[in-house]
This record gives structure tokens, C-alpha cells and sequence, in this order.
């Protein structure tokens, strides 16, 4: 009875292996899906071996589908838009708006080198003036040249995240506060009703005459026009998290709440082990529902203050009516929405981390 | 050899531009705003040619989205200095829009303006233009052509709008000067109402440069008068046709100043002398060799962060010519000068001649004295820091010292009536005799009150 099947071993083996795989593609699946590329998933169980029937359809839905309705919409670009005729030329299809990417590149690479060139002047001229011993006039100097297009992107990305992080930190205390207690939430509720709807171009006058007037050091941390934008962003990216945090404190589980009140905690406690845990999945809507906001609305505040960034870029392009203008209105818009995409799944990856464990 | 080499070497540390005469500048990182139109060029040219670093000067040039920003901006601090229309620092400092002493040391170019019609307007107006022999129509074309259409759009109600960049404006002045030489009334301007449409056949309003060529493609206005590049975009675009050239109106009117306020000159003075120093380099080289460094300039302009149009669209008015109608070019070599003649000096006759269409037109409510024409001029044009600089610059041997006007009094000789457009000969130092032989506009002790004229 001792006969073993030589190949038992290497099939248990094998067995093994492939088991450790799958479940090594189910944990890779739960953060793919959450970069929204679920599809990878289908794809490598596919390539490993996984009832390949289950998978094609899968595959068709969440990887082919997506591509060919991707293609579909650049042949109807391609093909409707140079049928639009507008004084500055036909409307660029995708070949034009990608000629123009590259050529921003190619722009940005050419300032890059630009900007080089200038920080060796400053450094020869520093050297001369160490030399004719006037070594306390030695300055560094920041490269005054215009900005390339990363430039501006990064410029966005920095005041949205600045807007974004000043808003969180004022809406989710007055958040938690109004969810907790009925006559904050009295004192709040007409307030934002009557804020929220506000435009952001409404505020860009009013924040832009309030920061000149308050913050008039010429060299202080941050320059006004980014704390414009930002705090535009600000104003109107705070809503969402602010209603959001109210509802989910509000609609904490009142089991609990008791509990809260047996163990007589206190306050602090009763907010940080109770209300936070269980209002997070709301609170995490909330701030993926601002920043998306907050992003929106920086972009039109750029283009109307002209501060730094994309919204500047486009506004700039559009004075600008050269025959390339409206092709690299696109790409702006195409890097927008691009941008937007990642900061929500940013976002979403965030809350995934948060709520994974108690997803109540 | 190896001496011969060594001594070389040594000039030539001393010929580029040197350190040791570097002024000692109070403040060295500058932000300047611009306008984005053709006249910027000194800046842009200032800046890519190392102009402004020779000085010891780290300036960054940011385009504005229209006039009044760029007027805050340099009002707050936030932008050293800027582009002007040479109408801001004077109305500012008289207290006419906004309230800020403004100077100028500093004139950035002659003409360098155009008059455009919608296709549509064109060709109403085209038969009432002479031709010349070759078919094409004979210029300078008069307002004279346009009256009759504006008197049909008023006769069925309909308002006749045209567009300019700012009430202080060359372009305002200049399209109000135009029309009314044509017998065309602008309206005025009153304290109480500042729509400056008191009276008015033809209803002037704001538009910043960059947009006129949408704005009229959009139908809200049949007209405009602006800077360059957005008459010739007009054209490429197809949708207007320029009439006439600030050229043909006044030949080389001044155009924009470079303004600071009084404060920053006097807290920096050395940086004011590096800044025109540097400015007055880059309009010489501007000017060069009959233009030789002009298609250089224009590809410059022509970066999507100065200009940014086309460089087909800015060379043609940079480089000699001017496109009227698609394929009617003609040349006009004078259409943007930027040192010949001496453009860049503030001339106090320059401000008083904006003085007095202000007063013509009604923002200027009361009668002034002759004398006060000259005081405002003086609190606001410097030429007395313009010729410090100068000297300084032909020390340093970066310039002659024949293209400067060391002994003018401020007054350029009167423009004779030949040079504009309707005959009327222009003396700054008689403001109020110039004033009486304007046709339409505000003599003597004329008021507006209400819509009626007074005195």
C-alpha cells in the first residue's frame, strides 16, 4: 500500500501553488478595484489558468467594452470636429490635440533647459560679485521665466490640496459639532443653505479684495494669488463635507450612543472611539464629493483671476487666438479631467484604507 | 601670443556688461504686468535679452486680464510696474476712475493702433469711399463714410455699438477723434454718468484688447479700435476689415508708458534708472538697422506667454506693412515705432494732449487753466529720470548720444494740421486754444448736466 503516485507530490504541489496564486490575485483585486482597474484582475486569472469561459465574459465587459467605446468617441471626434469651422480654424480632432501635448512637452523641456541657463547666470554673477568683494549682495534667485505646463499643473494641484485641506479642517469639526448637538445644527443649517448654492465666481471678488486688504506683507509665505484661489476653493469645497460629517454623526447607531452614556465617557473619547469611527464612511463621501468641487472650482477661479495654474493656461490660450490655441485648450481640458479622475480615486483609495475593516 | 590673448581677454570682461557699473538697485526681484498686444515688446525684448539682468534686475512679466486689473495691480503692489496706457497715470493721479500717483519715466512706442469694421459695416461703407485707380479704396478713409450708417441704425432705434479697451484710453480717444472729425458724435462723458454715452450716435464701450475680435465675430459691437495683434487678427480671421491706422489719424501720436507709482520711484531710485535703462536698450535694439531685429522680435512676441498669436498675425504689422482687407497690404513702415523719433521720451506734450481730449470729452468736468495742463503733466512724466539713464547708457557706450533730445524743454515742436486726420494743428503748450478748434466737444467753460450742455 505503499505505492505512491510519483506525481502526487508535484500535482499537490502544483495544487498549492496555484491556490496561493489566486488568492494573491483576490487580495491584488480588492486595490485594483479601488484604482478602478478591475479589469487586471480578469485578465491575469485568465492568464493563469481560471475557467477561461468565466473570464472572457469579464473581460469583454470590464477591459473591451471600455476600449472600444473609447474609440468609438475618438472616431466620432476625428471625424465631426474638423466639420466644425470656427475663425481660428476647424476644431482640432485627437491627432492635433496630441501633436499639441507633445509640443507642450517639448515647450516645458525647452524652459527646463531655459531655466537652467539662468540659474547659472545668477551663479556666475554671484561669483562676480564674490570677486569684487561684494559678497553680501550674493542672492539666490527663483527662475523668473514663464512657467511650462507642468508647472502650471503642479501650481493646481498645490492650491487645490491647500483650499481643500483648510475646508476639511473647518467643516468637520462644525460638522461633528452640528451632528451632535440640535442647537448647533439650528445654528448652522441656514448658513449653509444659504452659502452652499453660492458661485465661486461670486466669491473671487470679495476673497480677492479681502486678501489684498489683510495680507499685505510683499514676502510672506504664500503669494496672494495663490491664497486667493485657494481660498475660493476653500469657500465652496466646504459644503459638502461639512453636510456630509453632520448627517453621518447625526445618524450614529443610538445603541451606541448609550453605551456612550453607561460608561459615562467623556466628550473627547465619546467623539474619537464612537462618532468618528462610525460617521467616517459619510465623512469620506463628503470629502471626495469636495475635493471634486473644490477642483471645479479652481479652474474657473484661475481663469478669471488669471492666477497660476490651468485655469490660467487656458484663459491665456484663448487671449492668445493662434492657430494652435484651441488644440491645446484641449489637452488643458483633457489634464483636467485626467487630474480630477486620480484625485478622486485618491480619495477613494483613502477611504478604502479607513473603512475596510469596519465597513458598518 | 599668450599676452596678446590675456589683454584680450580682460577687454573683453570689460566690454560685456559690467558689473562694476551695475547701480546699486534697492530692490531686485520685480513683477511687471503687460497687456497682451504688440506694444509690449520693450519688456519681452528687455527681458530675453538679458537687458534686465545686465542691470542687476530679476523681473518676472505676467499678461493681466484687462486694463483695470493691471492699473490695481500696480496701485496694491502687487505687480512694480506695467504697460500703461499712457491715459492711466494721468487719470489716476488727477483722481479720474481710481485715485494713485502714477509716473512715468518711461514712453513705450508711437502709433501702433487700428480701426475695424465688421465685414458687414465695410460693405455699407464702401461706397462711399473713393477708389483709387487700381480699384482699391483710396485711405485715409474718413468716419465721414461710416455717418451715413450710423444715422440709418439711429433713425430705426438701433443702438450703434463699438468697442474700446478703457475710458482713459488711447483707443477711446482715438476712435472718438476718428469719429467725430467724421461728424459722428461719441458722447460725453459727465460726473454723474460715466458711460461716457451722453449724447451719442455711436455708443463707445469696454471690451480688453484680446477679446475684440471675438467680441465682434459675436455681434456685440460693429466696430472696435484696439492695438496691435488684434486688428490684423481681424483680418486672418476673416471677420473685419481695419479702416484706418492711429498712423493715419495722427501721424506718430504716442502710444503706451511704462508706469510705477510715485512711491516705488522714490523708495527705488537706482531700480527706476536700471529699469528705464534697460527698457531704453531694448527699444534701440527694437529700432536697429531699419528694423533688421524685427522678425526676432516678433517670433518672441509670438510665445504663447507674451503675445501669442500667430507670427504671420504680428509681423504684419511689425514688419512694415498692414493688411486692410485680406490682400490690400500697404506699407506702413512708421506703424510701430519704438525709438526713432525719439518714442521713448516722455514728452510732456504727450500728456497734455490726453489731458485735453479727457477734458474734451467731458471726464474732465470743469474748464482748467493752461498752467494746470503742464503742472498735471509734470507731476506724472519724468524726463528727467529718462534722460539720467540716457546718460548712463552713452557713458556705458550702449548708446548715442545724438538719438536723445538733451535740451527739449518737454514739448515736441506742435504736430502741423497736415499730420492728423482732420486738419486741426495740435500745441501742447496751448491746451485751451487746441481745445476751442476741436469741432465736436467741450470748449470753455462748457459743462454736462444731465444731457444738456451748459456754458
Amino acid at each position: 500500500m505503499t505505492t505512491v503516485d510519483p506525481d502526487f507530490a508535484a500535482k499537490e504541489a502544483k495544487q498549492a501553488r496555484r491556490e496561493r496564486l489566486f488568492t494573491r490575485i483576490n487580495k491584488a483585486d480588492a486595490w485594483l478595484k479601488v484604482l478602478g482597474l478591475g479589469w487586471i484582475t480578469t485578465m491575469v486569472k485568465a492568464a493563469a489558468g481560471d475557467n477561461p469561459k468565466a473570464q472572457m465574459k469579464d473581460i469583454w465587459q470590464l477591459f473591451c467594452v471600455p476600449i472600444l467605446a473609447i474609440v468609438l468617441f475618438l472616431t466620432a471626434w476625428g471625424t465631426l470636429a474638423p466639420k466644425v469651422q470656427t475663425s481660428l480654424g476647424a476644431v482640432p480632432g485627437p491627432a492635433q490635440v496630441w501633436e499639441q501635448a507633445v509640443a507642450l512637452h517639448e515647450d516645458a523641456q525647452a524652459k527646463a533647459e531655459s531655466a537652467r541657463v539662468f540659474e547659472e547666470r545668477v551663479e556666475q554673477r554671484n561669483q562676480r560679485l564674490i570677486d569684487a568683494g561684494r559678497a553680501d549682495e550674493v542672492k539666490d534667485i527663483a527662475y523668473t521665466g514663464a512657467p511650462s505646463y507642468y508647472d502650471q499643473i503642479w501650481t493646481s494641484i498645490q492650491t487645490v490640496f491647500f483650499g481643500f485641506l483648510v475646508a476639511t479642517v473647518v467643516a468637520v469639526p462644525l460638522g461633528i459639532s452640528a451632528g451632535l448637538s440640535v442647537t448647533a445644527n439650528a445654528a448652522l443649517n441656514p448658513i449653509i443653505q444659504i452659502f452652499k448654492p453660492v458661485s465661486p465666481l461670486a466669491w473671487l471678488p470679495i476673497v480677492t479684495m479681502v486678501v489684498s486688504a489683510v495680507y499685505t506683507t510683499n514676502d510672506g509665505l504664500f503669494e496672494k494669488s495663490f491664497l486667493v484661489s485657494a481660498i475660493t476653493v476653500t469657500l465652496c469645497s466646504l459644503w459638502p463635507t461639512l453636510i456630509n460629517t453632520a448627517l453621518g454623526v447625526s445618524s450614529i447607531d443610538k445603541d451606541l450612543v448609550n453605551v456612550s452614556k453607561v460608561l459615562k465617557m467623556n466628550t473627547y473619547t465619546k467623539i474619537t472611539k464612537l462618532v468618528l469611527p462610525s460617521a467616517l464612511p459619510l465623512i469620506f463621501t463628503g470629502l471626495r464629493l469636495s475635493l471634486g468641487v473644490g477642483w471645479m472650482v479652481l479652474i474657473a477661479a484661475e481663469m478669471l483671476a488669471q492666477n497660476p495654474g490651468l485655469g490660467k493656461f487656458v484663459w491665456d490660450e484663448f487671449q492668445n487666438g493662434s492657430s494652435d490655441s484651441l488644440a491645446r485648450i484641449m489637452v488643458a481640458v483633457l489634464t483636467i479631467g485626467i487630474i480630477g479622475f486620480l484625485l478622486d480615486r485618491l480619495m477613494f483609495t483613502i477611504q478604502s484604507l479607513f473603512t475596510f475593516t469596519n465597513n458598518r | 601670443m599668450r599676452r596678446t590673448c590675456a589683454a584680450l581677454l580682460a577687454t573683453s570682461a570689460l566690454m560685456s556688461p559690467a558689473l562694476a557699473e551695475m547701480l546699486p538697485v534697492e530692490k531686485d526681484e520685480l513683477k511687471f504686468g503687460f497687456i497682451k498686444l504688440t506694444d509690449m515688446a520693450p519688456l519681452a525684448i528687455a527681458y530675453e535679452r538679458g537687458y534686465f539682468f545686465d542691470e542687476g534686475l530679476f523681473v518676472t512679466l505676467e499678461a493681466q486680464a484687462n486694463w483695470k486689473v493691471l492699473l490695481d495691480g500696480v496701485i496694491s503692489g502687487q505687480l512694480d510696474g506695467a504697460h500703461m496706457l499712457a491715459g492711466q497715470p494721468l487719470a489716476a493721479t488727477i483722481g479720474y476712475g481710481t485715485q494713485a500717483h502714477i509716473v512715468t519715466p518711461f514712453s513705450m512706442d508711437l502709433n501702433g493702433n487700428g480701426i475695424t469694421v465688421s465685414n458687414e459695416i465695410w460693405e455699407q461703407m464702401k461706397p462711399n469711399i473713393p477708389k483709387m485707380e487700381d480699384g482699391r479704396p483710396q485711405h485715409p478713409i474718413s468716419a465721414s463714410a461710416l455717418k451715413p450708417i450710423v444715422d440709418e441704425y439711429n433713425a430705426s432705434g438701433r443702438p450703434f455699438n463699438m468697442g474700446m479697451v478703457f475710458p482713459v484710453s488711447t483707443h477711446n480717444y482715438e476712435l472718438r477723434y476718428w469719429l467725430a472729425a467724421g461728424g459722428i458724435h461719441p458722447g460725453f462723458y459727465s460726473p454723474e454718468d460715466v458711460s461716457g454715452q451722453i449724447n451719442a450716435e455711436a455708443f463707445l464701450s469696454v471690451t480688453p484688447p484680446p477679446q475684440m475680435p471675438a467680441t465682434l465675430e459675436a455681434g456685440t459691437i460693429y466696430g472696435y479700435c484696439v492695438g496691435e495683434p488684434w486688428n490684423q487678427q481681424a483680418v486672418f480671421k476673416g471677420i473685419g476689415v481695419p479702416v484706418i491706422t492711429d498712423y493715419q489719424i495722427w501721424k506718430n501720436n504716442p502710444e503706451k508708458v511704462f508706469g510705477l507709482t510715485a512711491a516705488f520711484v522714490e523708495e527705488n531710485p537706482n531700480t527706476t534708472l536700471a529699469i528705464t535703462k534697460a527698457l531704453i536698450r531694448a527699444a534701440i535694439w527694437l529700432d536697429e538697422n531699419d528694423n533688421a531685429n524685427r522678425p526676432e522680435a516678433v517670433e518672441i512676441l509670438s510665445r504663447p506667454n507674451y503675445v501669442g498669436a500667430d507670427y504671420d498675425v504680428i509681423a504684419n504689422s511689425m514688419t512694415g506693412f498692414f493688411e486692410f482687407e485680406k490682400g490690400d497690404r500697404r506699407d506702413i513702415p512708421d506703424f510701430n515705432v519704438f525709438f526713432r523719433y525719439n518714442a521713448t521720451y516722455p514728452f510732456y506734450s504727450d500728456a497734455v494732449w490726453y489731458l485735453t481730449q479727457m477734458r474734451r470729452w467731458g471726464q474732465i468736468s470743469e474748464a482748467k487753466p493752461d498752467s494746470w495742463y503742464d503742472e498735471v503733466a509734470r507731476m506724472v512724466y519724468k524726463p528727467e529720470i529718462y534722460l539720467e539713464a540716457a546718460r548712463l547708457l552713452v557713458d556705458e557706450g550702449l548708446a548715442d548720444e545724438a538719438d536723445f533730445p538733451w535740451d527739449s524743454d518737454g514739448y515736441k515742436a506742435p504736430t502741423p494740421a497736415e499730420d492728423i486726420i482732420d486738419g486741426i494743428a495740435y500745441d501742447g503748450k496751448q491746451p485751451n486754444a487746441y481745445l476751442e478748434s476741436l469741432t465736436i466737444g467741450l470748449k470753455g467753460a462748457q459743462k454736462v448736466v444731465g444731457s444738456e450742455i451748459q456754458g
